[in-house]
């Protein structure tokens, strides 16, 4: 796994599917969005006024640093976030038609 | 006590009088600026940001040009761009009797040098693809645009003191007067400044000064309704804004480079001069929202981060307060600006600084004379 | 589900955490059924916050020490949970005119309120670190959270950075969790808890709990270092933390290697929706920042608008329990209920002895202050803007822009989505020390609504 999260028990839970950039990401129920997709990959976005890659902070929906893209434009804080099944997220910015009909 | 002496006395520093002090400056009189709190503060920091001339009152679009021209050369005028960007600018309208409108509008724009291009149906919509299905029609302004209403003044103001400028700020003024051939503001503190010339570029409190002069105006005083989204990807270029009999619909927004979006308009808000706050009201935050999910329901998918407002000075007939007292001589106004003064601050500025220096301007300002509010003033101090 | 009774106040609360639920608990033993908002989908706040209902932890291990207090906690909120109007998964956004402004699952709505109680907690205090902008680093809460309710570590190797009672709670729970911990940096100094002493005597329970917790760390191989000055977060880009460079009590510069960096100076309040209720803030000198002003009680400068816990100044959670019962009897008293005076003494009595704990805390683990005169220009100060320490130094000496909201304007530091709930009180102290003017000359932020981001698709509530 190249996650940056490491689970430490309470691994017996259910396993919810979802879709990070396109590849397949197993969560567990009762993951945040946040814990899903760092237990699998390392960020959950782009900065936008520096390079580098960007995985939270806070995790109290605080900070506002874990707002993620779905697939289909939608915004989701991650980390209040609870994992469902089905999520598309996109972890780089919106193209710059976003906003066309 | 300390006392100050110049050529000029302005008070009031907001883009107009920070304007108009540096190019007096450029014309080689001394000049003192006096503001209340910070430069550029009230209405001139928290306004929406356009930097358009379309829809202006025709009369109004000489000063408009000339200011234009000047946002063009900022940066080698006050090594400030103020972030100003040709974007260009585009009103919108549900309604026919709208799209009708702009077409004649266009036509006599177009006499006053303001040249604007019209769109409908498919050619719209390929051509400014964000826009909501409602929207019938936009008339686009190519050389128009927007800029930051935070940097601006205050870049004005610190041109203005490296060409020399006296820049005096956290001083309030209790009182002018005129003796003689001078004027004599006197701050709160005691301190006194003296000019052959006084400028009254005071904003909504600009009629607290006008009136000491004999020369009150009907100033209302209203707080703008702002919002702005969090930055995402730039893809909106041109400063839009709906044209509207219906106050409720006119909503307006500019995306940034940085890529925040700024919402104003649908609403005017509690303003409250004398302590110096105005306040949005929820209500209007979430009309601003329905308004933009016809607009370009795109940005719906957005969250806002912060709303804020102003304190803007509207007179009753939609046109400011500019040119000389009709009582007083060296006297000087440029205040009361309804809203949509940001993008005439410039030329404003250029424009005072040229009728304070010569004795006039090129630039007509018959529509904006204080002297159309004097029967007014007769009639409100008549018995009843 | 409780309804406004004919007659009765209309009470509302925010947060459900330790100082709203014993506040509610309290109206309700007066008769009076409260609304209670709060943002979280399960009440508790963050200290006590409840893990997922799937999981299987039992207390004693989510809350050690605490495990009693916290189940106390949850079981009075469940059982006064159908008494109530209990509105969990909503954002008060707005406060005016007597109504707040709330959003749940998209839809806004106004309630109008006789009293408004406002818990609504703290978040982490942070300086910033160069490097702090990597992914890997995260505030000491949010590892204290990842562990709690998700029961998770932040990284495979963590070090924990920073000062406050939590710096040693939260690392030797992951040591007890089977987490790695790198090491536990402490900006304080030993000296200062020693002086501290008295008051921290005030609750000898604590600190009793906090010694054990260095020594079990120090049993379990943990280097714990006193006197660090953070010097930088080591990172990439792409991969994020990778290590972290400080300088030890001696001045000499340690590294140690990690993939994960847990930061804070203990807690700041979260003061924004009494800011929108016009409540009075004044500065508080031994910890540098400004508060909301509260009497003994909880009463603040706005009549109707009660302040309690951790939101109005840190007490932690026995405090803020405390705090929400006076706020409770405050409101009960200004509505014309008669309250017992020897059990306002008590609870008084007790806060008093909270609030030199507090003093005590301040003392031992004091806000780093002084670190930011020596940030580097090239250090991220405003996380969301991505604005640097110098460009903050620049708009304040080049730009004379030495308050606040001047020097958000000019160089956006505060702009960004968490509206400088983490780089504002650094922000402060940099503007501080480049302008030469005390702290409280550059007063504050001034808070403007939406609390935390709102969006666009929000529809009003039809009544």
């Amino acid at each position: 796994m190249n996650g940056r999260f490491i689970r430490l028990g309470e691994t017996g839970r259910k396993t919810v599917r979802i879709r990070v950039d396109d590849k397949d990401v197993e969560a567990l129920a009762g993951d945040t969005l946040l814990v899903a997709m760092l237990c699998s990959v390392d960020h959950v976005r782009q900065s936008e006024f520096g390079n580098e890659v960007r995985a939270g902070f806070c995790l109290m929906g605080a900070c506002q640093d874990c707002w993620v893209w779905t697939a289909e434009g939608e915004r989701l804080r991650a980390c209040t976030t609870v994992v469902s099944e089905g999520l598309q997220i996109v972890t780089t910015q919106a193209e710059a038609q976003w906003a066309n009909l | 006590m300390s006392r100050s002496q110049a050529d000029v006395i302005i008070v009031g520093g907001g883009i107009m009088g920070a304007a108009t002090a540096f190019f007096l400056r450029q014309r080689g009189r001394s000049v003192i600026l006096l503001e209340r709190g910070l430069v550029g503060q009230q209405a001139s920091g928290t306004n929406f940001g356009n930097v358009r001339r379309q829809g202006r009152f025709l009369p109004q679009l000489p000063l408009a040009n000339r200011s234009r021209e000047i946002w063009g050369k900022l940066p080698e005028l006050i090594q400030h761009d103020a972030e100003f960007l040709m974007s260009g600018h585009i009103r919108v309208c549900y309604r026919d009797e709208q799209a009708d409108e702009f077409e004649i509008y266009a036509k006599e724009a177009g006499q006053y040098g303001l040249k604007l291009d019209l769109f409908r149906g498919a050619e719209m919509r390929a051509r400014f693809p964000f826009l909501g299905p409602e929207v019938l029609a936009a008339s686009y302004s190519e050389k128009d645009g927007h800029a930051n209403p935070r940097l601006a003044a205050p870049a004005f103001g610190r041109a203005a003191a490296r060409l020399g400028a006296e820049i005096v700020e956290n001083t309030e003024i209790a009182t002018v007067e005129k003796e003689g051939a001078e004027f004599r503001a006197t701050s709160t503190a005691g301190r006194t400044f003296h000019a052959p010339a006084l400028l009254v570029t005071a904003g909504a409190w600009g009629s607290l000064l006008s009136e000491q002069f004999g020369e009150p105006v009907p100033i209302a005083v209203h707080g703008p309704q702002m919002a702005v989204t969090e930055p995402t990807t730039y893809g909106i270029h041109p400063v839009v804004g709906v044209s509207s009999p219906h106050i409720e619909e006119v909503l307006y927004f500019r995306q940034v480079k940085r890529g925040n979006i700024v919402i104003g308009g649908c609403a005017r808000g509690p303003a409250y001069p004398d302590v110096r706050r105005a306040y949005v009201l929820p209500q209007n935050t979430l009309l601003q929202f329905r308004q933009m999910h016809r607009l370009a329901p795109a940005l719906s998918k957005l969250n806002i981060i912060r709303v804020w407002s102003g304190i803007e000075g509207y007179m009753p007939d939609d046109r400011p307060i500019m040119g000389a007292s009709g009582n007083v001589s060296g006297l000087y106004y440029a205040f009361g600006f309804c809203g949509h003064g940001f993008q005439l601050g410039p030329g404003v500025g250029d424009t005072m600084a040229e009728l304070i220096d010569t004795g006039a301007t090129s630039t007509p300002l018959e529509p904006f004379d204080i002297r159309r509010f004097a029967a007014v003033a007769t009639q409100a101090q008549q018995p009843a | 589900m409780g309804q406004p009774v004919m007659g009765q106040p209309r009470i509302i609360i925010v947060g459900a955490g330790p100082a709203g639920v014993r506040c509610a608990q309290t109206l309700l033993g007066a008769g009076i059924s409260p609304t209670v908002i709060d943002e979280s989908r399960r009440d508790g706040g963050q200290i006590y916050r409840r893990q997922p209902e799937n999981f299987g932890r039992p207390y004693t291990k989510l809350y050690g020490t605490e495990a009693a207090r916290a189940e106390d906690l949850h079981t009075t909120f469940e059982r006064l949970r159908a008494k109530i109007d209990y509105r969990p998964n909503t954002l008060a956004w707005n406060v005016a005119e007597h109504k707040l402004h709330i959003v749940h699952e998209g839809h806004a709505s106004a309630l109008p309120y006789d009293a408004l109680i406002l818990c609504p907690g703290a978040t982490d205090r942070l300086m910033p670190v160069k490097g702090w902008q990597y992914a890997g680093t995260y505030s000491l809460g949010a590892s204290q959270i990842a562990l709690k309710s998700q029961a998770v570590s932040i990284g495979r190797k963590v070090v924990f950075m920073g000062s406050g009672p939590l710096l040693y709670l939260v690392a030797s729970q992951y040591v007890q969790a089977g987490a790695q911990v790198a090491a536990v940096l402490d900006t304080s100094k030993f000296g200062q808890r020693l002086r501290a002493l008295p008051k921290l005597l005030a609750r000898p329970d604590v600190l009793k709990k906090g010694a054990a917790l260095v020594s079990s760390l120090k049993k379990a191989g943990v280097a714990v270092v006193n006197g660090i000055e953070p010097m930088e977060i080591i990172g990439t880009d792409a991969a994020g933390v990778q290590g972290v460079k400080y300088l030890d009590a001696s001045g000499r510069e340690q590294q140690v290697a990690c993939d994960a960096v847990a930061l804070g100076y203990h807690l700041r309040p979260e003061t924004q929706l009494a800011d929108l209720a016009r409540c009075v803030f004044r500065f508080d000198e031994q910890t540098r920042q400004w508060l909301p002003q509260i009497d003994e009680l909880g009463r603040s400068s706005e009549a109707g608008v009660y302040l309690a816990g951790d939101g109005v100044r840190i007490l932690g959670a026995d405090g803020a329990e405390l705090a929400g019962r006076l706020a409770a009897y405050a409101a009960l008293a200004d509505f014309g209920h008669t309250i017992g005076a020897s059990t306002l003494d008590d609870l008084k009595r007790q806060q008093e002895k909270m609030d030199r704990f507090r003093l005590g805390l301040v003392e031992a683990f004091p806000w780093p202050a002084a670190q930011a005169a020596r940030l580097s220009d090239d250090t991220v100060v405003c996380r969301c803007e991505g604005i640097t320490v110098g460009e903050l130094r620049r708009v304040t000496r080049d730009e004379g822009a030495c308050e606040a909201n001047r020097a958000k304007a000019f160089s956006r530091v505060g702009m960004g989505r968490c509206q400088g709930r983490y780089c504002g009180h650094a922000a402060a102290e940099i503007i501080a020390d480049a302008a030469g003017v005390p702290v409280e000359m550059v007063g504050r932020l001034r808070g403007q609504a939406p609390v935390k981001p709102l969006s666009i698709a929000t529809v009003e509530e039809v009544e």
